[in-house]
């Protein structure tokens, strides 16, 4: 499985992004190999579009689940329509770290 | 002669302006009057006509085919407002994001993008008089490219020997949309400190676009010094000052015009037209 989280920096100590779609990073986590891939959101500072074109970002990079506070109307059915599940995970200030063992522990509701 | 009306800052008085200068102008001469805040349009208010005729704006959209397409995602990683998105077994469609620029059909390799119409408002025209036209260009709720209603509605005048275009507030991309191509801009401003500082703002697009301009203070409290200073020292003619009357606020709130109920105003707002006139003449 591949777990994408959006956060404010490259790197798994980082700070958790509230934002799905502008957020500045986005760190994919592979629960097989146990790597972690981090990418810069190219739409982080769209005009407009941004939720579709980050649900497009994570759909080429074969992301199956998204780890994040919320979503907005559109990414949320792009991602619905390309198979990827929510889980909610709302802990302001926690690192993607904690998101990722938070997957791990199980219990996150999706949306 | 081609006038648009433009302000800033809302509020201050653009349609007022426009739909008394247009009134009094269409007493003796031609005149097509275009609502252009295709947001709020509220001209029609002032001139009721019960057979306007309506007509829709579209613009075109993308319609994929999902024989032909083969996800490859090409149509999305083109597009810069995420109208498309590429997923696993189809391609989503945003309307709402679209600015209808054809670039996805031209970057899909499998030719499988043809575009179709979209209605995003409606351009309404009243016959209010054998000498007065009103245009209204009405952008449907949540829709976002007003731009594209403008120009439509905008396209609707031009037989007319006065043409008056009324913007929105701001001066964003539907003002720039309506100043497109005008002999003269009228600014409109209030003795306010925002009226200012939004006049001065719409005055640097007059500049920009290389449109000779004059201002109308309305509302005046008589404290106009500041308005007065900065059209003296940017070498703005001030066309006219509507005071701060209990009497013309009754008659706007009521939904008529007081060039319409008063004479005396229109010849006043008539000499405003020849005076965007002779500026023009002057400046060309």
């Amino acid at each position: 499985m591949r777990i994408c989280i959006p956060s404010k920096g490259p790197e798994p100590g980082d700070i958790v992004d509230e934002r799905f779609g502008r957020a500045p990073y986005y760190l994919i986590h592979d629960t097989e190999t146990g790597k972690n891939e981090s990418y810069k959101n190219p739409a982080a500072e769209g005009m407009g579009g941004v939720g579709p074109r980050a649900a497009q970002f994570l759909l080429d990079h074969d992301v199956n689940v998204l780890v994040t506070a919320r979503v907005g109307g559109n990414a949320l059915g792009a991602l619905k329509a390309g198979g990827i599940t929510i889980l909610l995970y709302d802990a302001a200030g926690s690192t993607v770290m904690d998101a990722i063992n938070a997957y791990t522990t199980g219990g996150l509701r999706e949306q | 002669m081609n006038i648009a009306v433009a302000s800033g800052k809302g509020g201050t008085g653009k349609s007022m302006v426009a739909a008394n200068l247009a009134f009094s102008l269409s007493v003796a001469e031609s005149v097509a009057l275009v609502d252009c805040d295709v947001e709020e349009p509220n001209l029609h208010l002032f001139f009721p006509e019960d057979q306007p005729e309506v007509s829709p704006v579209s613009i075109l959209v993308p319609d994929v085919d999902p024989d032909r397409c083969t996800l490859c995602g090409e149509c999305a990683r083109f597009c810069a407002f995420g109208a498309l998105v590429a997923a696993r077994d189809r391609v989503l469609f945003f309307p709402l994001h679209c600015h209808s620029c054809g670039g996805c059909m031209v970057a899909c390799p499998a030719g499988a993008i043809r575009e179709t119409l979209r209605q995003i408002g409606t351009v309404t025209e009243r016959s209010i008089s054998p000498n007065l036209l009103l245009v209204t260009g009405t952008l449907n709720e949540g829709e976002v490219l007003g731009v594209k209603v403008i120009r439509e509605a905008k396209g609707r005048a031009g037989a007319e020997r006065w043409v008056i275009f009324d913007a929105s507030p701001g001066t964003s991309c539907p003002v720039v949309e309506t100043l497109e191509g005008v002999d003269f801009c009228i600014l409109v401003t209030e003795s306010t400190p925002f009226g200012l500082h939004d006049l001065a703002l719409a005055y640097d697009v007059t500049l920009q676009k290389g449109i000779p301009s004059g201002v109308v203070v309305n509302r005046s409290d008589g404290k106009d010094e500041v308005v007065h200073r900065f059209c003296n020292e940017n070498n703005i003619p001030v066309l006219a000052v509507i005071p701060f009357e209990r009497k013309i606020a009754e008659i706007q709130g009521s939904g008529d015009l007081i060039a319409r109920r008063d004479p005396a105003w229109k010849d006043r707002f008539c000499a405003i037209g020849r005076a965007c006139r002779s500026l023009m003449e002057e400046g060309a």
